[in-house]
């Protein structure tokens, strides 16, 4: 019976394999990012192209942790290097991590404090640096509301703009990342909240959160409702589902590397306190059960290296974060963004926000409160005021416990911050 | 109900084989129908599957497909896949049927308990699991083997294998086999010169279960293999970040090995009615 | 062999592989639900089941399984009978109904999301029938109905396959003579239905109805596909908790909710379709 000899051959092959997989040199590379197949193909065949014997495996977040979690657990593993956000170190125990000092240095002191996770030492080296910006399609440019400046626009102005398309068209094409994927709450944290109320915590029951709020209903108004399955703005406008959207620059790049002349880069929107915005900082850590503490340490400095910089950049559309001159040659969608960026930073009312530190394992809890807000204020239609009152008893809960000090744009705090 | 026209004489008999056919097909373009946007999807150039309306006839641009025929540890990924699923194959219904086997013909103090066991571990998520399994497996150095990944497969199969055995040896009269033991067959010559020729589509179905759950099952194998990484954990995790065309793509490669397994061994599923029709 | 023995003989290899590879890090888990660092508690559960999405998750995966699991039982049955009559291209027929077999639940969510997405496949024939002017927005929060269709079309394709092949195989093992008796008795074929093959199908009914109840309270990835944020159910509430929240506790203990509602259901279906002690078949 053929079935009964595929069955052996099968067998005999996996017994093969099963004692074949002998221990290698190779440094395993665990990391968050980087994570579409593209980008992963570009890191190994560029990035780590000179790094010596280096396997990057990008995962999603759920086996990336587990998988860290149990090496950790059993105390001893395969992982050399781990490549993850600031929020995922954060919210481990810095014993776990390698301390890196000397190992290398990111040019922006901001970002090595950061990197401390409230240490005296660094957990994790700062590798790449991304922000959110804006996006739109060509098409969408001609509604733009009379004197209004696409690098310069307001919120009530990004309002009108999509409302007078939803007029003309019938449609509603403002994209926002509201899909289970989707980087909203990093809206919430680094953009509406500094720009309406000039904090993330102390000010989030203010009144002026409760406009806040309010003008976030009236951009819901105007948004594509289909955005509660948008995780990539890049899809949707490459499809024409969305004509401006608000994503990760990362995850527009796709639209702008594919359709360069189709689409425009430009800042975010600015409220009454300020053009509000943040960062993202993604890291390179060493787990303490790292099976070649030199090696991993090799592969650290690697990545921090001009060149390499700059081959991530390409890779991944994250920018640099040690100092290297950019060359002119770069892909469109780096272009655009890195641009958007500077006049972001550059502009007059910049209202530049930090990421959430001090929060620890409770950093999950604390976005996914400010999600919540959003689901009950925009999606279900509940009252603000109600809501507001109810969650700041939860949001004082999570900074009384973690102990996390206020970070900017929030004024300074001895202790937890306060929620006011 | 459209088997009902058989019976029927003349005009009525004729329609009623008309509905059954219309039926038929109509559910065939149910399944097939999906598959063939897939597929549309995937021979697409990237414009092409962001453009509206879609065309409904692909342009067989294999852009999307070439780039997966480039991409380093494809085959490497796919024989692991394939090792994987036929292990957890053999392991399941080695194990699944005799139990299956059992719980069809005794009863035992327990046996309800043993049901309730084998049930609770589909009922459970793996990927709350897989920390304690992973601790586990690299204490004992069977991480990152296709063994280890396999015996995993095989907890998710096994609740099928034996589910499926049992309720086909429930459906096999016990008389059958007393008929045999009277005729001086022993319980192990009964079965298998009986009862196993009887059931073998059934152990059929029970395989093509664990060769799928095996293949498509991504959590588990994205924590436990690293150099030994199967396909499913290769592609499919990375795959709802990427871009659209990349995606279908991505997709079409991990459906067709399981079509064409099932294909393969579909003749010892479906034969069932040379046998069984007694 | 002594038939005493033997059926312990018999279930041991799968009862130590399941003690090995499930109870034990079950255990382990399930022990993470009733504890949040000291001392035995029922925080988590009460954690859980207070949030304010708790309820609209266990009625989301509820309605869904209760939408699909009897269509789908219907649906499988119709296909394994009308199967079952075929005399030409048997083999065809059924290899194409089994194929979604071989379809993960996370490249059914990706073929299904090409079809109702805005610019997807479903609006493209529309527009092209002209029965639409310009593509329409099936998956948004307006249309919570559309949504529950899409997710339960999406379910409905990707696992009947399951039950069919189970209810074909069962089919297969009734003996013909019951049938031929009936013809000569001048039953009508409805009759032949419900008195000969429902009855003798109970073992592989309740089989097929039992794994198909317990994957449809585990539905997640068709949903995250389809529904976004808009239809969340339980596990992936469950997933919330372990990978986001990074809270242990929680997740067990929301993991433990849904493996009871499973119990439970089982439990029903088992007392259903049991075929009564000395009844033969």
């Amino acid at each position: 019976m053929s079935l009964k000899k595929s069955i052996l051959k099968i067998t005999a092959a996996a017994v093969v394999s099963a004692t074949a997989g002998a221990a290698t040199a190779e440094v395993l590379f665990w990391s968050t990012q980087a994570k579409p197949v593209e980008e992963a193909q570009a890191m190994r065949e560029q990035v780590l192209a000179g790094a010596g014997d280096v396997d990057y495996q990008p995962n999603d977040g759920g086996p990336w942790l587990t998988r860290l979690n149990a090496e950790l657990q059993a105390g001893s593993g395969s992982i050399g290097v781990l490549g993850a956000l600031h929020g995922d170190f954060s919210a481990m125990d810095p014993a776990d991590l390698v301390d890196l000092d000397g190992v290398a240095m990111s040019a922006s002191d901001t970002f090595n404090e950061l990197a401390k996770l409230g240490t005296d030492n660094m957990q994790y080296i700062p590798w790449m640096q991304a922000s959110y910006i804006m996006a739109a399609s060509k098409k969408a440019l001609p509604y733009l509301p009379e004197g209004a400046d696409i690098d310069a626009l307001t919120y009530d102005q990004l309002i009108e703009w999509a409302g007078n398309i939803k007029e003309a068209t019938g449609e509603a094409k403002f994209g926002f990342p509201a899909g289970p994927k989707g980087l909203k709450h990093r809206f919430f944290q680094g953009y509406l909240y500094p720009s309406y109320t000039d904090g993330v915590v102390r000010t989030f029951a203010s009144d002026a959160a409760v406009t806040a709020w309010e003008k976030m209903r009236e951009l819901w108004a105007v948004t594509n409702p289909a955005s509660t399955n948008f995780s990539f703005l890049q899809e949707q406008l490459l499809n024409g589902d969305a004509w401006i959207a608000f994503d990760h620059t990362s995850r527009l790049a796709g639209a702008f590397n594919e359709r360069p002349d189709d689409f425009v880069a430009f800042p975010a929107p600015a409220g009454p306190t300020g053009r509000g915005f943040m960062p993202v900082i993604a890291g390179v850590a060493i787990p303490r059960t790292a099976p070649d503490m030199e090696a991993s340490k090799a592969v650290v400095a690697h990545m921090l290296k001009p060149e390499t910089q700059l081959a991530t950049l390409r890779a991944t559309n994250f920018f640099p974060v040690v100092d290297v001159e950019l060359p002119g040659d770069l892909p469109p969608a780096v272009q655009a963004a890195g641009s958007a960026v500077a006049k972001m930073s550059g502009s007059a009312d910049a209202n530049p926000g930090l990421l959430p530190a001090g929060l620890g394992a409770l950093g999950g809890e604390f976005s996914q409160l400010y999600t919540e807000t959003f689901e009950r204020i925009v999606l279900g239609g509940q009252d603000i005021r109600m809501v507001l009152d109810q969650h700041k008893e939860r949001l004082q809960d999570i900074m009384n416990e973690s102990g996390a000090p206020c970070w900017a744009p929030d004024a300074a705090s001895d202790g937890p911050c306060p929620v006011e | 109900m459209s088997t009902a026209a058989t019976d029927m004489p003349g005009n009525t008999r004729k329609a009623g084989r008309y509905v059954y056919i219309a039926a038929v097909v109509l559910l065939c373009a149910w399944v097939i129908v999906p598959l063939y946007f897939l597929l549309i999807n995937t021979l697409s150039s990237p414009e092409a599957v962001n453009s509206f309306p879609k065309s409904f006839i692909p342009e067989f641009d294999l852009g999307s497909l070439s780039f997966f025929a480039n991409f380093a540890g494809m085959l490497t990924a796919l024989k692991n896949s394939i090792i994987v699923a036929g292990l957890t194959m053999i392991m399941s219904i080695a194990i699944g049927a005799p139990a299956g086997y059992a719980l069809s013909r005794f009863d035992f103090p327990g046996k309800e308990l043993f049901r309730m066991l084998i049930l609770l571990t589909r009922a459970f998520p793996l990927p709350l699991l897989a920390l304690p399994l992973a601790v586990m497996f690299i204490r004992t150095g069977l991480d990152d083997t296709a063994f280890g990944l396999a015996l995993v497969h095989t907890t998710l199969a096994v609740p099928f294998a034996v589910l499926i055995t049992f309720s086909l040896f429930s459906g096999i009269p016990i008389e059958l086999e007393e008929a045999a033991w009277t005729l001086g067959c022993t319980r192990l010559t009964a079965f298998t010169k009986v009862v196993l020729p009887l059931i073998l589509p059934g152990i059929t179905a029970s395989a093509i279960f664990a060769f799928v759950i095996s293949w498509n099952e991504v959590f588990a194998a994205a924590v436990l293999t690293i150099e030994n990484r199967t396909l499913t954990a290769f592609l499919l995790q990375n795959l709802d970040t990427s871009p659209l065309h990349l995606k279908f793509a991505g997709g079409f490669i991990l459906v067709v090995p399981a079509l064409i397994f099932i294909f393969a061994v579909r003749k010892y599923l479906f034969a069932m009615w040379g046998i069984a029709n007694r | 062999m002594n038939p005493r023995i033997l059926p312990y003989v018999l279930i041991l290899p799968v009862t130590l592989f399941l003690c090995l590879f499930f109870l034990y890090p079950f255990v382990l888990v399930s022990q993470q639900a009733f504890s949040t660092g000291s001392g035995f508690t029922l925080d988590n559960f009460k954690d859980v089941m207070s949030h304010w999405k708790f309820p609209i998750s266990l009625k989301n995966t509820l309605y869904l399984a209760a939408a699909v699991v009897p269509f789908q039982l219907a649906l499988a049955l119709l296909m394994a009978t009308m199967v079952s009559k075929m005399k030409k291209g048997r083999d065809l027929v059924l290899y194409v109904w089994t194929i979604p077999l071989g379809i993960s639940d996370l490249a059914a969510g990706i073929i299904w999301l090409a079809i109702f997405e805005q610019s997807g496949f479903l609006n493209s024939m529309m527009s092209g029938l002209g029965f639409i002017d310009r593509p329409m927005n099936l998956l948004s929060y307006q249309t919570p109905a559309l949504v529950f269709l899409a997710i339960a079309l999406a379910e409905i394709w990707r696992a009947t396959a399951i039950m069919l092949v189970i209810l074909v195989a069962g089919i297969g093992l009734i003996p013909k003579e019951y049938y031929e008796a009936a013809e000569v008795f001048g039953a009508s074929p409805w009759k032949r239905f419900t008195r000969i093959t429902l009855p003798l199908l109970r073992p592989s009914l309740s089989t097929a109805l039992v794994l198909r109840v317990i994957l449809a309270f585990e539905v997640f990835a068709v949903v995250q596909a389809l529904g976004g944020t808009l239809f969340p159910v339980l596990m992936g509430e469950t997933y919330k908790y372990q990978f986001e929240l990074l809270d242990g506790g929680s997740a067990a203990a929301i993991a433990l909710i849904i493996l009871l509602i499973s119990i439970a259901f089982t439990l029903l279906i088992l007392r259903a379709l049991r075929v009564p002690k000395g009844a033969t078949i």
